[in-house]
């Protein structure tokens, strides 16, 4: 039996890591950010948190299908879908946002993708759920849910509206 | 350019692509014709051009899919601009690329062909984009390389230019969103033109409402119906109401006989003035997949005219050919746990 997140639950998460992620702005000076949302669930949480934190650059986004380091073993995604950023990366602060973080790769492939836009002065990480089991050194500087979750399980966010986190723990 | 094909035009019969183009999961293995091929990969096709359309705004334009990968531009005939268009392609992937231009003689090409593609094997080339004069020569390459090796056709003869059709039907696409309401003209030299048979399948498959060709008879196959098309002899009754008018080039190079009059009553008859345009729908969209003959198939005002997408056409045309690599480069593999 799978157990569900509903909307309600999603929203308390995105409250909290808005007043997070604002506290870690002032804290680390950063002023007039670029955020940018990895295709698909983390833009949808992206347009959650742009919204709510009124940013002024419009809301990036990145597909890093052609980026990533399973290519030679899984083929191409078929629903890749262009990266668009409506601004410079150069010198900006960049807010990055995903919908799960488990081993760390999606993040490595962004980072990758973003720097082939230009030098960006930061690069800040944000995700709805930190999972865990982390095989690359990478870290989130706001988590909504931390879940503790075994290899065998998935945890999938479906939206964009109502968001919903699906797993299959028991 | 080309001296190998005499007769090859107008006796061709295209040979069936069907079957050795998709792999057993009916995805694509070779690209070597539209022709029978499904209106889903024609347009997978166009949704990853798409997104390889944003990796041009990128400071380091390249992206690294195809990395490790050999992609061989093998080119029996001359051609810049269609052979820097794949070479930049493959190196905005990453991909290693080596360009091979082979001169031909007619007489010794079948063995020399396989020599040519035997030698690069074995030198583990994932890929061959084959360019030859002779119709047929991709086909006969993707029949005889080994499995795991795919071949993309780059123009063979009169019989197939898939990727320029590719881009074709992307660009129109980026302009005019829905093919079913779109009645689309072709004109000019359809005997010999490769690209034009291209571009007809891809209309058909992708459901246009109507494809004419206007042409003189002397530059139109003889069973032209047969294409699925609704032919035309003059410009004002074939533009009425067109919504893109597609200009092929006169491939003078491959003509012998006479098969026109003069360069200036084919311009006074077929060629492309903005007196003519005014026949067609106001928003139309001109297209011509050059080298244009300016004076002879359009008018200069009309090539650099409002409604020319000439350039978008060369621009959409890289993005196009990387999604052919990446998608043929990205099957056949074997599905494990993704995150």
């Amino acid at each position: 039996m799978g157990q569900k997140l509903t909307n309600v639950g999603i929203q308390q998460a995105l409250q909290g890591m808005t007043g997070e992620l604002s506290a870690l702005m002032k804290e680390k000076n950063i002023q007039d950010p670029l955020m940018v949302g990895i295709h698909t669930g983390g833009l949808w949480i992206a347009e959650h948190l742009h919204k709510s934190l009124a940013l002024e650059k419009p809301l990036g986004e990145i597909d890093i299908s052609f980026y990533r380091d399973d290519f030679t073993r899984i083929g191409l995604n078929p629903q890749v879908k262009p990266s668009q950023l409506p601004h410079s990366v150069e010198d900006q602060h960049i807010i990055l946002v995903d919908d799960v973080l488990y081993t760390g790769r999606t993040i490595r492939a962004a980072l990758n993708e973003l720097f082939d836009y230009g030098r960006p002065q930061s690069v800040t990480l944000v995700v709805l759920v930190d999972r865990g089991a982390r095989e690359l050194p990478v870290h989130a500087d706001v988590v909504g849910l931390e879940l503790d979750l075994s290899p065998r399980n998935q945890v999938k966010l479906t939206g964009p509206t109502p968001l919903a986190l699906e797993t299959n723990r028991n | 350019m080309s001296s190998s094909d005499q007769t090859a035009s107008t006796s061709f019969n295209a040979p069936d692509c069907s079957q050795i183009q998709l792999n057993e999961h009916g995805r694509l293995h070779h690209f070597l014709t539209p022709q029978n091929l499904s209106k889903d990969i024609l347009t997978e096709i166009m949704d990853v051009a798409e997104s390889f359309s944003s990796v041009a705004n990128q400071a380091v334009k390249k992206v690294p899919v195809l990395r490790g990968k050999t992609i061989v531009n093998l080119f029996f005939e001359n051609s810049t601009r269609t052979r820097t268009t794949f070479e930049l392609a493959a190196k905005r992937l990453s991909a290693d690329v080596i360009n091979i231009n082979v001169a031909t003689s007619a007489a010794s090409k079948g063995e020399s062909v396989l020599d040519t593609i035997r030698t690069l094997e074995a030198m583990q080339v994932d890929m061959f984009v084959v360019r030859h004069a002779d119709s047929g020569t991709a086909h006969f390459i993707a029949r005889n390389v080994a499995p795991h090796v795919s071949v993309i056709n780059a123009g063979d003869g009169s019989h197939a230019h898939p990727t320029q059709a590719m881009l074709d039907m992307f660009t129109i696409r980026r302009v005019k969103k829905d093919f079913s309401k779109l009645k689309v003209a072709i004109i000019g030299d359809i005997l010999h033109s490769r690209v034009a048979r291209s571009e007809i399948h891809a209309l058909n498959i992708l459901g246009a409402k109507e494809v004419r060709v206007i042409a003189p008879n002397t530059l139109l196959p003889i069973d032209a119906k047969a294409l699925g098309v609704t032919v035309f002899n003059d410009l004002e009754s074939g533009l009425d109401d067109v919504d893109v008018v597609i200009m092929l080039r006169l491939q003078r190079e491959r003509m012998h006989g006479a098969l026109l009059p003069s360069e200036n009553e084919y311009f006074d008859r077929f060629g492309l003035t903005e007196e003519k345009l005014a026949y067609t729908k106001s928003d139309v969209t001109v297209m011509h997949p050059g080298p244009i003959n300016r004076g002879v198939e359009m008018a200069a005002s009309v090539a650099d005219g409002p409604n020319s997408v000439v350039l978008q056409q060369v621009t959409n045309g890289i993005a196009v050919r990387m999604a052919v690599m990446t998608l043929i480069l990205g099957q056949n593999r074997q599905v494990v746990g993704a995150e």
